[in-house]
């Protein structure tokens, strides 16, 4: 089959798509009156020109660096995993437990403590669904939707009944001072590198990252993760290679809600140091997104997740100080995430027949020397 | 939109670009967003109310999510922008966070208390509003048996739920009180459709009066009040021009003059606590061109009668976050 060189897969794709969706934004902010050109320059400054923008930017990305892998191990089994949001909740809820009942010494033993429990809590939401489609053939797109929804109520519930502090908030009581995780500007500070410590980026930053090279090393080196991407290539040659479809279904979605799980250590340790409703605020549905630009490879979803951070981080300086109403600026993300995500064949069908057209003009000797020039 | 003049957004790409400090003020509205006609509508308006007075201008931004609370008090404060105004009480955690770094920034938080010594803490007695309205109500009903609607069921609102009910048993002492809540959590702000079905339930009921403290959600239940031929009575802002001749009357909360008295005192404020109550002006019942048919002699009467009675202090409205009790009515 003839298909286009590899970086154009990996590159050109999502640069086209974000140039569409800038253009398209672009339009949107001209027509509310205001200017693109001073809009873009505010985003680029305010999540990039300082510390302190950057600090948000990668606090968000570590947001979706964890949703973004969640559904990406999931893709490689050829799986939809669209319940990353209500992982992350449940999450959440195994952090506030742990930290809130358990007395630890050092924020590191209580880290790992959280890392353990919020992958506990988002696996075992991931588990029954991923239990129904191994099993009873449940389609994993609906029941992992329908979880998300079980999961903001059952969050509902512990916030306004047993976890609630007192008060008007239902929200919990926040987490004792030793379980705070140091900021990014305290990590800096210490290699005397000066970073604003107002941002919220903190040492789970660097779990995200851990989180991708042993994703990577775990699809691509390991028997696991061999199997699972056979699985996904082909259930029936997966079967007939001898490996359990249950097996592999099970393992997948683990990983993936634990994954997702483990946003809660950035999110509701890191930055909320308590738990609020809703706290997982849509993170969960981005990460499909980032995962879709990523092309399911961690290193891919690392960069689409420091893209949507910008965006994100962006986002909010837009709202506060351009004239610009909060519901444009979801319509200005929408686009993005529409463009780098839905709409992925649009761009994708056309340039690949561009290549495969140029491809096939000059007499070329054999295949390989396209995909030679390809790898200039 | 062109609401705010362009200057702004120029003034604020200045001093970011520079990293002057202006001492221009800011608002912070909560998640219901600026224009729910109701609360945050208020804030809105009294920061308007300035800008027409005085030709200054100012920052405001409305949240997207709980994340952002912290991060707009920040970057306002690093803005030099002063004071900063929040409306909403779910700002106190942030607000107590953040006062700290900024010594010099004058904090202002409506509905919530914050100690700290730059912050300036705006209570309103919304209990003596609700009294006010309520005896309105008790005397309006013909059915003896009026309803509240409530939004997240917090303390606050159950402070305006038994005001209500003094009220309205003040004027009639037979009438019945049936009380509401949309929900528990802050989605019960903005769920008319829920506001509505409730209306109807306790219209169902017999309840021909229902007064809907609920931010967004109130809207459902004033279109259904009028849509069923009851009476309503809305909350925070005026609201009797929504649906004249249904609208018995609004219990006036009134932020936009708490907006206004900071934007207006500058870097002046006086921290601390404030209490603002019927004889501060800080609540009451909307009288107006749009209601004021509805409203009898007898009515008046009455209503001058019990705001005397509140500002001598020879009625005592109980305050439900006093003890968390009511005495008056039942949830």
């Amino acid at each position: 089959m003839e298909r286009m060189p590899k970086w154009a897969d990996v590159v050109l794709i999502p640069l086209i798509s974000l140039l569409l969706a800038a253009i398209l934004s672009a339009l949107v902010i001209l027509a509310i009156g205001e200017s693109p050109v001073e809009a873009l320059k505010l985003m680029v400054s305010g999540a990039l020109g300082s510390t302190y923008g950057w600090g948000y930017t990668l606090y968000y990305a570590t947001n979706f660096i964890f949703t973004g892998l969640c559904v990406a191990i999931a893709f490689h089994a050829r799986m939809f995993n669209i319940g990353g949001e209500g992982q992350a909740l449940l999450g959440g809820l195994g952090v506030a437990i742990v930290l809130l009942y358990i007395p630890w010494p050092h924020w590191t033993i209580a880290l790992i403590a959280a890392i353990v429990a919020a992958g506990a809590f988002g696996a075992a939401w991931a588990a029954i669904p991923a239990y129904l489609q191994a099993k009873r053939g449940s389609h994993i797109v609906i029941t992992t939707i329908m979880f998300n929804f079980i999961a903001a109520a059952l969050l509902n519930w512990a916030l306004v009944g047993p976890l609630k502090a007192p008060g008007q908030e239902p929200a919990t009581s926040s987490f004792p001072e030793a379980t705070h995780l140091p900021t990014l500007g305290d990590v800096f500070g210490v290699f005397g590198i000066e970073w604003s410590h107002a941002a919220p980026a903190n040492v789970s930053f660097f779990i995200a990252i851990l989180a991708c090279f042993a994703l990577w090393a775990l699809i691509w080196r390991t028997r696991l993760g061999y199997e699972i991407r056979a699985f996904g290539h082909s259930e029936p040659a997966a079967r007939y290679a001898g490996i359990s479809p249950t097996r592999i279904i099970m393992i997948a979605m683990l990983i993936s809600g634990a994954l997702a799980g483990c946003m809660a250590i950035n999110n509701v340790q890191g930055e909320a140091e308590r738990l609020v409703l809703n706290a997982a605020e849509g993170a969960g549905f981005i990460g499909i997104a980032v995962a879709l630009m990523g092309r399911s490879h961690p290193f891919g979803v690392f960069l689409a997740a420091v893209l949507f951070g910008f965006l994100y981080q962006g986002g909010a300086e837009l709202a506060l100080w351009m004239n610009i109403q909060r519901e444009l600026i979801v319509v200005i993300q929408a686009l993005v995430i529409l463009f780098t995500g839905a709409l992925d064949n649009m761009i994708r069908m056309p340039l690949e027949k561009l290549f495969v057209a140029a491809g096939r003009q000059p007499p070329a000797p054999d295949r390989k020397s396209t995909s030679a020039e390809g790898a200039q | 939109m062109t609401f705010m003049p362009k200057l702004l957004g120029t003034a604020a790409a200045l001093a970011l670009s520079a990293g002057a400090a202006l001492a221009d003020p800011a608002l912070i509205f909560d998640l219901g967003g600026k224009f729910d006609k109701s609360f945050n509508e208020s804030a809105y308006n009294g920061a308007q109310r300035w800008v027409e007075e005085t030709g200054g201008s100012y920052n405001e931004v409305e949240l997207q999510s709980d994340a952002q609370r912290e991060q707009a008090l920040r970057r306002f404060a690093e803005n030099g922008n002063d004071p900063i105004v929040m409306a909403g009480f779910s700002f106190m955690t942030p607000l107590a966070e953040v006062a700290p770094d900024y010594p010099d920034t004058t904090f202002v938080i409506i509905d919530g208390v914050v100690e700290a010594p730059n912050v300036k803490s705006i209570i309103f007695s919304e209990h003596e509003g609700s009294y006010l309205v309520g005896m309105l109500a008790g005397m309006a009903s013909e059915t003896g048996t009026v309803g509240f609607v409530g939004g997240m069921d917090i303390p606050l609102i159950r402070k305006f739920a038994c005001g209500y009910a003094e009220g309205v048993l003040a004027a009639n002492p037979d009438a019945t009180v049936i009380a509401n809540m949309t929900g528990t959590t802050p989605a019960a702000w903005n769920d008319p459709v829920r506001g509505s079905e409730l209306t109807l339930a306790q219209i169902g009921q017999g309840a021909d009066v229902v007064f809907a403290a609920a931010g967004g959600t109130g809207l459902g239940v004033l279109q259904t009040a009028a849509d069923e031929g009851i009476y309503s009575i809305g909350v925070d802002a005026n609201q009797n021009y929504l649906h004249p001749g249904s609208v018995l009357t609004s219990m006036l909360k009134r932020v936009d003059n708490a907006v206004y008295d900071a934007f207006m005192a500058g870097d002046e404020i006086e921290t601390g606590l404030a209490m603002l109550g019927v004889a501060e002006d800080g609540v009451g019942a909307a009288i107006d061109e749009h209601n004021q048919d509805l409203i009898t002699d007898e009515m008046q009467a009455a209503l001058d009668e019990a705001r005397a009675g509140i500002e001598a202090g020879e009625i005592e409205v109980h305050d439900y976050t006093s003890d968390e009790s009511c005495p008056s009515v039942s949830f």
